[in-house]
């Protein structure tokens, strides 16, 4: 039995809502039992956001991640107050030009990328989080990276074929980082 | 992947409810189901429905009772507070008996309370706040899929007995995703020869109304309520049970606190702990034969729920004695961990808790 | 040659209501309005709470029985399932203008295409005579016993004058059925507010000035005096609010 607790966080407008969702798809799209929950409230208005993700081969109890395997932070206050949630052995994935610190513990994994300037330097200045879950595919192999293509044209508007290719521009550029 | 999609809870129920043949929403914002209103708003004035934002939850309920009297299906969501004004509407759609299908997505109280997940109007939903002698059919959905699955049997069970079904989720439930397969089923649906639709000088008039002021007439009506009630009892509750052969230590817990349970109990496992859980489906009517039943093989049962032990005492009168019954429960809005669960499974299989 | 019947929409049962009130004659006059307009088969009327609570036992169309001031809500929900029905709420002051006031007002800013009967006889009449929100100035009921002070209760509402306000209603009026005269233009009024919403012209009330003997401790010929000298001073008869008064006079 495989399970991935995922915990996305940082603030309103980074897309972690959206990186949530789209790794909770790449799970459906494997056929794995998936559940995403958003945090709701005040924080719907600008403030933190964050999302629990859980991937799993057997079917999910509780939605609620409260110590996750791997912890995706876009903000500093979001690491101040998940750091020490993480299971250790667990993963952290740092967006580095946000977050100036580094991770304090020595018993989790940590990655950090640039994510945000990477993004910016490229001309999609809002794909930061796609960069990041590139990078948490590659290192987790929670799903694989073969799909992405298909995962993409489910979480995508298809209003909106442009974003298909810069989505997978951001995905490529954290995967291959 | 087959047909599934990820959809919020709220959004589950609100498609489930067009696939029923819902084409009436009334509604009045509150946090944590506007979804459900937002997804109506979007999609009623394009299948010809009808969305409106009413002034009130009041007006919302006393719409409702509006389309019902016309036979048409009619749904209203809120969010505990909302459901307090809706009362007073729930008691006049059980005293006229008229369907409808009404949505609680739970948030802590009382008063303003909070808007995180709460399960605190258990007894406003099975023991039922409004004044006079009712039951609604209570349904405690556990996933998205049966957030769906479960508005359509609410329509139907609504329409065959002509009476509320409330959908008691909360806000978890609400606002999770899951993957979820909503298939475009045929729904039952039930003659309505009572409904007001005008007489068209083909019949006598009909009217709908819950005045009875010769008191025996009037508990003649509440009697022949309450033996259609008992029938619901005898042939409609719905359980689940988990990991329950051989369990000795039973958890009791619907919605989002039996997912928590769920883990506790396979953590527990792993510990040698013989616990298993029953859930809920119907909370009225409640599983009371099952729960009596599991007492005689249990050292003891824990109700676990997000209330201060309201589920705990139809747990107690189930269980008539047969085995310490327990109390394991998170209100406010915060939610247990599945180690706090487990805590007290531990603390039961030692022989009590604190 | 008949020169005198019962209207067909009027049921052939005995009303409750106390000699002298003027319910009767209002319901009467619904029931002629339903007739000439031929629309008995499609009219569903709703219910107040308050003397007129048994009006679904009078009235030969489907009715519902609402709860107290939410009628305008609850033929909301009629006419929105049934458009090409007739919709028709009857009401007193407390339902329509104290608890249901939300209700009225929303209904009427939504021009919902229904029709309104009000019935404004200023005080509480099913539970006694208690003071209504239309209750005039110093006016004794059972709550009042010292006369309406409007420095700790406020003053009564005049519910045409304040709808009137409201871009939505099409037609708001109010009648009396205090003499004869004033009894046949308060028929012309109510048949003209359901013909609008057979015409889909939208919200229509019609506020009837009435009496309420047995409360007002005065006999029927004293109650109507009652109505001519202090109430239509303090509600004056007419027409309010008329959308479409231009367009019927070319």
């Amino acid at each position: 039995m495989k399970t991935a607790n995922i915990l996305l966080a940082g603030f309103g407008g980074q897309g972690i809502l959206f990186a949530g969702k789209f790794l909770a798809y790449s799970g459906l799209y494997e056929e794995k039992e998936i559940s995403w929950l958003p945090s709701y409230g005040p924080e719907m208005r600008g403030g933190t956001s964050n999302c629990s993700v859980i991937i799993s081969d057997s079917p999910v109890g509780s939605p609620i991640v409260n110590n996750p395997d791997v912890l995706l932070v876009m903000n500093m206050p979001s690491l101040d107050k998940f750091e020490n949630a993480v299971v250790p052995g667990g993963k952290i994935f740092v967006d580095s030009t946000l977050i100036e610190r580094k991770v304090q513990r020595d018993d989790v994994e940590v990655f950090y990328v640039p994510a945000t300037k990477m993004a910016a330097d490229a001309g999609v200045p809002t794909l930061a989080n796609m960069i990041l879950v590139g990078k948490i595919i590659k290192e987790t192999a929670i799903v694989s990276f073969d799909n992405m293509d298909g995962v993409l044209k489910k979480v995508v508007s298809a209003r909106k074929p442009e974003l298909l290719e810069l989505n997978k521009k951001a995905l490529d550029a954290g995967y291959n980082f | 992947m087959a047909d599934k999609v990820l959809m919020k809870g709220n959004e589950a129920i609100a498609e489930a409810a067009l696939i029923a043949g819902c084409r009436h929403y009334f509604g009045y914002p509150i946090t944590p189901q506007t979804e459900i209103a937002a997804y109506m708003a979007k999609r009623m004035p394009k299948i010809g429905g009808t969305f409106l934002q009413a002034e009130s939850e009041i007006a919302a309920i006393n719409m409702v009772y509006g389309v019902s009297s016309t036979g048409k299906r009619v749904m209203t969501s809120s969010a505990s507070p909302g459901m307090s004004l809706k009362t007073e509407g729930l008691s006049y759609l059980a005293g006229a008996d008229l369907p409808a299908l009404v949505v609680n997505v739970q948030r802590g109280g009382p008063g303003l309370g909070g808007i995180q997940p709460s399960q605190s109007d258990y007894f406003h939903a099975t023991k039922c706040g409004g004044h006079g002698d009712y039951h609604m059919i209570v349904l405690a959905p556990a996933s998205v899929q049966e957030m769906a699955d479960l508005t359509i049997k609410g329509f139907e069970m609504a329409d065959q007995y002509r009476m509320t079904s409330m959908i008691l989720a909360d806000g978890t439930m609400g606002q999770m995703m899951e993957p979820v397969e909503i298939k475009n089923v045929e729904t039952k649906t039930f003659e309505k020869p009572w409904a007001t639709t005008g007489t068209e000088m083909k019949r006598p008039k009909n009217v709908v109304n819950s005045l009875y002021l010769e008191p025996s007439e009037l508990e003649k009506m509440n009697i022949a309520r309450f033996e259609k009630y008992k029938s619901i009892e005898e042939n409609e509750v719905m359980y689940e049970e988990f990991m329950m052969d051989d369990a000795e230590i039973v958890l009791v817990a619907y919605g989002l606190s039996s997912r928590v349970s769920r883990n506790a109990i396979i953590a527990a496992r792993e510990k040698g702990i013989k616990a298993g859980m029953i859930r809920p489906i119907t909370l009225w009517p409640f599983p009371k034969a099952i729960i009596n039943k599991r007492a005689e093989q249990a050292k003891a049962m824990i109700s676990v729920e997000l209330s201060m032990g309201q589920m705990m005492q139809d747990v107690q009168l189930a269980a008539n004695g047969k085995c310490p019954v327990y109390l394991c429960n998170r209100v406010g809005g915060m939610i247990f961990a599945p180690e706090e669960v487990l805590a007290k499974i531990e603390e039961a299989n030692a022989g009590g808790v604190k | 040659m008949i020169v005198f019947e019962k209207p067909k929409s009027l049921a052939n049962v005995p009303l409750h209501y106390c000699p002298g009130c003027t319910h009767g004659i209002v319901h009467r006059l619904v029931a002629e309005a339903i007739d000439s307009l031929g629309i008995e088969g499609k009219t569903i009327g709703v219910a107040p709470v308050g003397c007129a609570v048994l009006a679904y036992n009078y009235f030969n169309c489907d009715m519902i029985e609402a709860a107290h001031g939410r009628a305008p809500a609850v033929a909301t929900g009629v006419k929105r399932s049934l458009p090409e029905n007739i919709v028709f709420t009857y009401q007193g002051d407390g339902d329509l203008a104290s608890i249901g006031m939300a209700e009225t007002v929303h209904a009427a800013t939504r021009n919902e295409n229904i029709t309104v009967i009000f019935i404004n006889n200023a005080i509480y009449g099913m539970t006694g005579g208690q003071m209504a929100p239309t209750s005039l100035p110093g006016q004794v009921t059972q709550t009042s016993p010292y006369g309406r002070d409007v420095n700790t209760v406020g003053y009564p509402i005049r519910v045409c004058e304040m709808l009137s306000q409201l871009e939505g209603p099409a037609y708001i009026e109010r009648v009396a059925v205090n003499n004869v005269k004033n009894v046949k233009n308060a028929g012309r009024a109510i048949k003209k507010a359901f013909e609008n919403q057979v015409n889909n012209k939208g919200f229509s009330l019609i506020e009837v000035i009435s009496s309420c003997p047995t409360n007002w401790g005065k006999t029927p010929q004293a109650a109507l005096a009652w109505v001519e000298e202090a109430m239509i001073p303090y509600y004056p008869l007419g027409v309010y609010k008329d959308k479409f008064k231009d367009e019927e006079g070319k």
